[in-house]
Formats: C-alpha cells, structure tokens, sequence
C-alpha cells in the first residue's frame, strides 16, 4: 500500500519524553552525590521541588483546558510525566543550598512552572530556563536562605573527619573569594569531588561529569555550548583574575595569572553549562549560533564573578543569553540549500 | 493618544442614568489602567505600597476632574491647532496646585512619590481624557467621566499594590499583618510590579474571554 504523507519522511526514534527522562536520569548521580554529602535534609529537598513541579504542571494544564476549547484550540493531553516538569523541578532543586526551609522548593518550582514555562504556553514555548526562572525569583524573594550554606558533613580533607551534625553555616568558595579572603584548606580535588559548600547538585563535578558524559555518547547534546562556555570562563578569568589586568594596586605582573582551574570548578559552572545551557528550547539552533551563546554565557558568568555584585552569576548569564537567543538564531540562519548567499 | 469612538446613546442621552453610565465605564468597561493601558509608568513606580497607590490615586483623580471640567469648559474657545499645549497648560496648574497641597500638608507622601506628582502634567489618562472626551463633550458629562477614571485608575493602583504590599512587605497600610510570614521580597522591586500587572491583565482577560 502506498502511503502518502507529507514531509519530514525520515523519523527518528527519539521522543521528546524519553530524552527528557534520560537527562534525568543522567542527573541521578550528581543529586546522589549531593544527598551523601550533605545528608537526607538534601533529598527532601529535591523531592519537594520535583513533586511540586509535577503538581502545578498538571494543575495548570488542568486549568488552562476549558480556556484552550473556548479559544478554538485542540483539546491537549495533560502531559506531566513527559519528563519535562521533573526536569524542571529537578533543575531547581539541584541549584538550592541544602539547609533552605522546605517551603522554599515549593514555592520555587510553583513559580518556575507557573510563570517560566506554562505562561508562555507550556513546553517548547518558554524564553527562560524554567528552572532559573524559579532559582532567580527565589534568590530575589529570599537571598537570606539563599545564601546560607553549610559545610558538608564530612568536611575534612579527603571525607575521612568523622560525621558532624551541627549545622554551621558557612560561604561558597566562591563567596569566600568576593569577600577578599583566602581560601584555605581546599584543594582542587575537593572542589572536583565536591568536599565544599555549595547548592545540592551543583558541588559534585564528576558526577556531573558522568552524566553529561551519558548525554554525548546518546548524542542528546553536543559539545558547543558546554565546552565553548567553560573554556570561555577559564580564558576570562585567566587573563582578568586575581592579580587581574584591571587591578589598580598591582601594576606589576599583573594579567594572565588568575586561578582559571577554581573558576572553573567551583559554584555552579559544570551543572549550567552541560545542562542548563544545553537546554534545547531556550538555546540557539545553529552551530554557529550555540558558539555565540556559550560565549556570551560564558563573558557574563565571568565579569559577574570578577567584578559584579554577586559571587555567582552562571544563572545570571544564562537567562541574560536566554533572552538573547531569538535575535542570535535571526542572524545565524543556515543557508537555505538552492537559494543564494545568505 | 487614543481616540474613543463615542457611541450614540452617549453623545445624545442625558438622563441621570446615562450620567452613571458615564461614571461606571471608568471603573469596569473601559478602566485606564487594565483595559486601555495607560499611566502605566506611574503605575508601575509607585504601587510599591497601599498608601502610595491611594496617594497617587487621589492626585490623578484630582488633577482628572480639574482638567476635565476646566477643558470641557474651554472646547469651544481652544483652537483646534493648539489644543495640546492648551491641555498641558490646564492640567500643569492643577498639578502644581496638587503638588503645594501635597508638600504642605503629607512630606512624607510627597517624598515617597518622588518625581511622579509633577509628572502627573503628561499621564496618559489625563491628556488622554481631555483630547479623547472633555474637549467634545458638556461639562457635567466630563465632569463624571474624569470622576470615574479617576476612581478607576485609584481602584487598579490600589489593587496591585495591595497585592505587592502584603506579598513584598508582608503588610498592609505599613502595619504587619501575619505573623512568621516571609515576604517575597522581589515583589516591592520594580520587577514585580510588571510581574503583578501582567498577571491581573492575563487575569481579567480571561475573565473577559470567559463570557
């Protein structure tokens, strides 16, 4: 029988859901490592944020279904198992310090799904990373909790102190680093293996690095964005760190002698660049488009970190790009095969 | 500025009834700051608080009413060619006027608002109500049409910054209301405010859409 249907022909297997399930999944290790290191309050954490992802989705969906018929449009399935309000949830629960009141969560995913995602029309829609939307109001809503961290409860060289339970409240490295102090007892395997204080997923760089390493080899995403924005952070902060060009009271010697390796390991930087900025809706299209974004992602992140007003600013500087993105793809459009330059 | 076509039963009717009809469409139908989108910049800077927005709310109406009549009074001796500086020049003295009042007797009003009483002169609801309809209407029919877009505009500024008041600052008229509440503190910067109000308009458009 010949069937005749209109392009595209060639189907790829993938669906939207199942590779959303599997960049979840690729996230387990990170958040497994982030609860391990800084206890079960951690993973309730995480629960909350995702099953209130989930719920709003759906209340939403549910609520926006009457207003979809009114308007002429087809009756949508409620699709919150498709992975995507997990994610989100996920996301957001992975970029919140571990010792935060567990209202915080709530309130965070509600708005991250609510007004980052089904505002503009549900998934595929949305300018913003959903997640950082809900990380950014709550950081504006709330700084205090959002900037009280605590040590790991194994803190210590190398795991081995004993488990301590007092809650004592302590900075980022990276906020340490803003506040003109020197870091001390931190090396760079602990940075990697995450033995500092920081935001539940975030702390772990080779957990992360295993699950985004899932994601190449499924080819779920590629190396542009990530790579690109990472090398762009540590050039930056190379030639502009500590001893940087621009600072006054240090003429001589001055320039290509920060500590791009701490940069580059600490605060959020892994966690944005593999997965936050690779997100498919919010990022550009084309090749050439992605170098701009991680680049643009990466100058920001940088200059907010050296000189803004923050100690961190990968969310900062991906929802700057986010918002940029339309005009990147305008200007980055593939030749159309046939037709003339472009 | 907007030109409101005006319907027939407004122009010709003049019963009491028609008169109410007048005063009401500024609150509900035609409500400046909801349905016709204007005086969104005053909206937006000073409904950080309840009393802020109540303060701002009987300036505009103030200087609404004035001008109405003032320029309702005038129609027919304001050249058309002219008519926009005519306009400022009335709605400039009642906005002076407004401002001595306000400086004289709530500084702490005065200085809360800042900028935006003296920028009351080019609100958009104002100019946009003189040009729109007290330059073509009779006196008393301006008269209740200023009283409710003033009403109206009193009405919407009070209703977003109550929300970003117990929201933001967890109070209402500067008195804390519920204890242990924490406040969301991005809801009294400016970025809440066009948060607020692009919900209450996605809001009362699907309220609108829903009949």
């Amino acid at each position: 029988m010949l069937v005749v249907s209109s392009s595209p022909h060639i189907h790829k297997k993938e669906s939207t859901s199942k590779i959303m399930w599997t960049v979840v999944a690729s996230l387990i290790p990170a958040g497994a490592v982030g609860v391990f290191i800084f206890g079960l309050r951690a993973f309730w954490v995480i629960v909350l944020g995702v099953v209130s992802a989930i719920i709003t989705e759906g209340i939403i969906q549910a609520l926006t279904q009457p207003l979809r018929a009114g308007a002429g449009l087809t009756k949508r399935k409620v699709t919150i198992l498709d992975g995507s309000a997990i994610l989100t949830g996920l996301l957001l629960a992975y970029s919140l310090p571990p010792h935060i009141p567990f209202w915080l969560p709530i309130i965070g995913s509600f708005f991250a799904i609510a007004i980052g995602k089904q505002v503009f029309g549900g998934l595929g829609q949305n300018i913003f990373n959903p997640a950082l939307v809900g990380r950014v109001f709550l950081m504006a809503s709330w700084p205090k909790y959002m900037i009280t961290f605590t040590p790991p409860l194994r803190a210590g060289a190398g795991f081995i102190k004993p488990l301590s339970f007092d809650a004592i409240t302590s900075a980022t490295p990276l906020s340490l680093i803003k506040e003109g102090k020197a870091l001390e007892n931190i090396s760079y395997l602990d940075l990697f293996l995450g033995n500092r204080g920081g935001c539940i997923g975030e702390v772990c760089i080779l957990a992360l690095l295993i699950g985004a390493m899932f994601l190449f080899i499924k080819g779920y995403i590629s190396w542009h964005i990530p790579i690109t924005y990472i090398i762009t952070v540590g050039l930056f902060t190379y030639v502009f760190g500590a001893k940087g060009l621009f600072t006054p009271h240090l003429r001589a010697g001055a320039g290509f002698s920060g500590d791009w390796l701490f940069h580059i390991l600490s605060g959020g930087l892994i966690l944005g660049a593999f997965f936050m900025a690779t997100d498919y809706v919010t990022s550009p299209l084309t090749r050439k488009g992605q170098f701009i974004f991680a680049l643009g992602c990466g100058l920001i992140t940088a200059i907010i970190r050296l000189w803004g007003g923050y100690p961190e600013g990968v969310s900062y500087a991906i929802l700057m790009m986010n918002a940029a993105t339309p005009i990147i793809d305008r200007y980055t459009r593939n030749r159309i095969y046939g037709t003339g330059k472009f | 500025m907007i030109d409101i076509p005006e319907t027939e039963s407004m122009a010709q009717g003049n019963s009491d009834k028609k008169l109410f009809l007048e005063f009401l469409k500024g609150i509900f139908l035609e409500n400046p700051t909801f349905v016709l989108l204007l005086g969104l910049c005053p909206t937006l800077a000073v409904s950080s608080s309840l009393s802020n927005g109540l303060g701002m709310g009987i300036a505009a109406t103030f200087v609404l009413l004035g001008s109405n009549i003032i320029i309702s009074i005038l129609r027919k001796f304001i050249p058309d060619r002219i008519r926009i500086p005519c306009f400022i020049v009335v709605i400039a003295t009642f906005v002076i006027i407004t401002e001595l009042v306000m400086k004289a007797y709530s500084p702490t009003l005065n200085r809360a608002l800042g900028i935006y009483v003296p920028l009351i002169v080019v609100n958009c609801i104002v100019l946009g109500r003189a040009e729109a309809y007290a330059s073509k209407q009779p006196v008393l029919k301006s008269f209740m049409d200023g009283l409710g877009m003033g009403i109206g505009f009193t009405l919407a500024l009070l209703l977003i910054s109550g929300i970003r008041e117990i929201l933001g600052f967890g109070k209402i008229f500067n008195y804390p209301v519920i204890k242990g509440f924490q406040p969301a503190i991005m809801l009294g910067l400016p970025s809440g405010a066009l948060l607020v109000i692009g919900l209450l308009l996605g809001l009362f458009n699907w309220i609108k859409n829903r009949r």
